[in-house]
Order: structure tokens, then C-alpha cells, then sequence
């Protein structure tokens, strides 16, 4: 297990600290990301009574927005300046390669929702402070992490990879983002974790499923 | 060092295409140990990829390849464990200090008290007073060296260069000449592309031409040395070489 968890961090120390010294995907998704809410916000009829109804969807599309815009550049450093082929030839498994850049995009897309939720609680008028609710957000951003890797992996090989990885990746996730709202809809209207019924359960089976997957198909996208 | 076993690299039947596009075929090579292999070539006669082949990054269509006495495809990560690598590009993150980079190397390839080390190699290739620098500061040269310094970090035993001489100025020459020189005294093994005759020439303990997907070694004598005429008829390959194209 250390053999595997050593380059990973390693990995996701490289990343940070590059994204400390750059900011550009950061800050890029933040502004992107309250930019929809703002749009949402004006182009909805955010009535009083509604929001429970309107806010979990308006989190989860702008959050799906802000991951394939994270993802797409997820690659993109270590493509243009070498890094990858770098990591391919150093004795580190496949699997470490993508778990450690999966670890990246996640840590990246809950610090970027974490400044974002308490902007959408307000302008979206619910509560934020619900354990269900942030519980819901990391499993789903999980499964965003996961399965964005990958495509982002394969995108990233492609011209058009910014046009290739949305195609991609929202069918696939697309049960995790049903899940999320469903889940988001009852944690924000109140209900217990008992009363998320089977969303929360299919959102921990795809992630789990996926963690698996991925980092085996991983293998086969990066060898030439 | 490790224990150095069989030979430094040995290739049969090598066959790799890309597409409709054959590249490399029934490619046989040897390189011992402490020794440095010069290939030449045309453009497109396949040395990167035969290179690529050996860093493991590319994988045969068919053939057999083992490094460092290890088999490519049963243990590639213990041949990459023991290679270097220098291609075209740097390998190293533009936005990192050249420590930073070799820092995260060594932690990539799980050295114990790395700091000596990059210290040492920093030195080694003259950048020592630059390691705290971004690499994106440093001039085409110094990013090469730079990347020398990330190839023989982990003192691998098999170098693979490809053309590692291009932007290096004379003294950047110097001091991977020297480094070449104490490669292959320790017993280690290098081997390289160039397209520059006079400096492969003095590198190699043989030098090879890649034509028609296979190594040739003309002036080469049955023990697999130059012969009398070997650098001459080397040139003559090679120009041969570059005017048939591939």
C-alpha cells in the first residue's frame, strides 16, 4: 500500500505546488463557476419556496460545468511540457499515475466548491450547513474526479480535446448527477441520512465500481 | 550501482509500425556493458522510436527487448528503475525550480535523502548556482543540462540519449563528454543518437547506422570493434544513409 500511496502524493505534491505558483485553473473555475450561478440566478424564478426545488440542479450543473473545465486542463501541463512521458518512465505504476492525478482534481474541485457553496447558499437562498449535503457533494465530485481523469487522459491525446471530453463524460456520469441532485434535493429540504433513500448508496457503488475501472483502462490510454 | 547482468541491452527480431507504416523490423542489437552505442540516421529511420522502445515508453509490435538484464515486457519497472532518459524535450515543469524538479524525481523513483544527491548532480552538469531557479528562466542549453541532471539522478546503469548534444554550447559539450567518459568507466552503458558524426564518433565504443528498420555496423570488425577503417567507413554509411532518406 505505501509502495502505492508514496507517488501519489508525490504526484498531487507536484500539482499543487504548481497550481499554488500559477492559480490559473483555480481561479479560472471559481469565476466560471459563480458566473453560472449568477446566469441561473437572473434566468430562473428563484421564488420564495422554490429554491429547495431550483438549488440542488443549479449546484450540480454548475459543478459538472466546473469539473469538465478542471479536467481539461487536468493533463494539459504535464502533456505540453513533458511531465506525463516524465512519469511514464519513472518506475511508477500506472494505477499511482492515476489515482495521484485523480487525488489532484478532486482536492482542486472541492476547494473551488468549497468557496463556492456558501456564495450558492446565499444567492440561492438554502442552507448549507447539512452533513448530507457536503457528504452527497464529495461522493458525487468523486465520481467526477474519477471517470474526468480518465476521459481527460484520452481527450488530452486529441485536437479537440476540449470539445471530446464533455462529449465523453457527461453520459457517463450522467447517473451520478441524477443521484446528486436527488440526494442534494432531500439534504437540503431537510431530511435524515435514512431519508436519502438508494441515492446516496448508487452514487458510493459508481464510485466504487469506477475506482476500479479506470485506473485499469488508464494503462491502455497512455501506452503508444 | 546494481549487479550488472547478461548484457546493458539486447534486442532480436524487433518489429515496430505505426499504422500501415513499418518502422523498425527484424532489428537485432547488443550493447555490453561499459560501453556507448552511437546510432546514426536519416530523419524517420526510427532511432527515437528504437529509444522509445528501450525507455519502455513505446511498446514492439514483436521482438524481444531486455535492459539491464530485464525483459521490457515481463518487468518494465525494473528497467525503468535503471534507465536514464534524455529526449528532445526537458521533462521538467517550467513553473518548478531545477530542484524542485530534480526533487520530485527522486521522490518519483523513491530516493532516500534525495537533498545530497540533487545537490551533487546539480553540480555536476555546472547548474548548481541556478538551482533555484525556474526552469522556464533558463536558456535551451541549460534546460538540456538540466535535464542530463534529471536522466542520472537515480544513477541509472543504461543512458538512453537521443540526440543530446542539440543547443549545447562547448562547454555544455564538455561537460557531457566527461560524463560519458565516467558513465562507461563504472561499467555502465550508453546508448545514443546524434546527428553529428565528428562528436558520436568520439563518444562510441561503436557506432550504427539505422537504415531499412535494421542497425548496420559498417567498419566494424568481427569482435564487434572499429576496424582500421572503421570512422571512414561509418561516414560513408552514413552519408549513404541521409541521401537514400529512410
Amino acid at each position: 500500500m505505501n509502495g502505492l500511496l508514496r507517488p501519489v502524493l508525490v504526484i498531487v505534491w507536484k500539482d499543487l505546488l504548481l497550481e499554488l505558483r500559477s492559480k490559473d485553473l483555480v481561479v479560472s473555475v471559481l469565476v466560471f463557476g459563480l458566473l453560472v450561478v449568477l446566469v441561473f440566478n437572473f434566468a430562473l424564478n428563484n421564488a420564495p419556496g422554490r429554491s429547495e426545488e431550483l438549488a440542488p440542479g443549479i449546484l450540480w450543473a454548475a459543478f459538472a460545468f466546473a469539473a469538465v473545465m478542471a479536467m481539461n486542463r487536468a493533463f494539459v501541463r504535464d502533456q505540453e511540457q513533458g511531465g506525463l512521458e516524465g512519469l511514464l518512465i519513472s518506475p511508477v505504476s500506472r494505477d499511482a499515475i492515476f489515482l495521484g492525478k485523480a487525488l489532484t482534481s478532486l482536492v482542486f474541485m472541492l476547494l473551488v466548491e468549497a468557496a463556492l457553496l456558501p456564495v450558492y447558499a446565499v444567492m440561492l437562498n438554502f442552507s448549507a450547513l447539512s452533513f448530507n449535503l457536503v457528504l452527497t457533494i464529495f461522493l458525487g465530485t468523486l465520481g467526477f474526479a474519477v471517470v474526468g481523469t480518465l476521459f481527460s487522459a484520452m481527450a488530452v491525446q486529441t485536437r479537440s480535446r476540449e470539445l471530446m471530453l464533455p462529449v465523453l463524460f457527461f453520459p457517463v456520469v450522467l447517473p451520478v448527477i441524477i443521484a446528486s441532485v436527488e440526494a442534494s434535493t432531500r439534504a437540503v429540504g431537510g431530511e435524515t441520512f435514512i431519508g436519502l433513500g438508494r441515492w446516496l448508496p448508487l452514487i458510493g457503488v459508481f464510485d466504487a465500481v469506477f475506482l476500479v475501472i479506470c485506473p485499469w483502462i488508464f494503462a491502455f490510454v497512455v501506452e503508444e | 550501482m546494481t549487479t550488472l547482468i547478461g548484457e546493458a541491452v539486447q534486442v532480436r527480431q524487433l518489429e515496430k509500425s505505426f499504422g500501415e507504416w513499418p518502422v523498425l523490423w527484424d532489428l537485432d542489437l547488443s550493447v555490453p556493458w561499459g560501453q556507448t552505442l552511437v546510432l546514426f540516421g536519416a530523419n524517420g529511420a526510427g532511432k527515437t522510436t528504437l529509444l522509445r522502445i528501450l525507455a519502455t515508453h513505446v511498446r514492439p509490435d514483436h521482438g524481444s527487448v531486455a535492459v539491464a538484464g530485464h525483459n521490457l515486457r515481463a518487468r518494465p519497472d525494473a528497467v525503468r528503475r535503471r534507465i536514464g532518459v534524455v529526449g528532445h524535450r526537458s521533462l521538467l515543469y517550467d513553473d518548478l525550480t531545477c530542484q524542485e524538479n530534480l526533487v520530485y524525481y527522486s521522490r518519483l523513483f523513491g530516493l532516500k535523502d534525495h537533498k545530497p544527491r540533487v545537490d551533487e548532480v546539480l553540480e555536476k552538469v555546472k547548474l548548481g548556482d541556478r538551482a533555484g531557479h525556474l526552469v522556464r528562466t533558463l536558456s535551451n542549453g541549460m534546460q538540456k543540462r538540466a535535464a542530463i541532471a534529471r536522466a542520472i539522478l537515480h544513477q541509472p546503469d543504461v543512458l538512453l540519449m537521443d540526440e543530446p548534444e542539440t543547443g549545447l554550447d562547448r562547454e555544455s559539450v564538455a561537460i557531457l563528454d566527461e560524463l560519458l567518459a565516467e558513465w562507461t568507466a563504472s561499467g555502465r552503458s550508453v546508448v545514443m543518437t546524434t546527428h553529428d558524426l565528428d562528436l558520436g564518433l568520439s563518444w562510441g565504443h561503436r557506432a550504427g547506422v539505422l537504415r531499412g528498420g535494421k542497425v548496420h555496423f559498417p567498419g566494424t570488425d568481427s569482435h564487434g570493434g572499429k576496424d582500421e577503417n572503421g570512422d571512414g567507413a561509418i561516414r560513408q554509411a552514413v552519408t549513404a544513409a541521409l541521401e537514400a532518406g529512410r
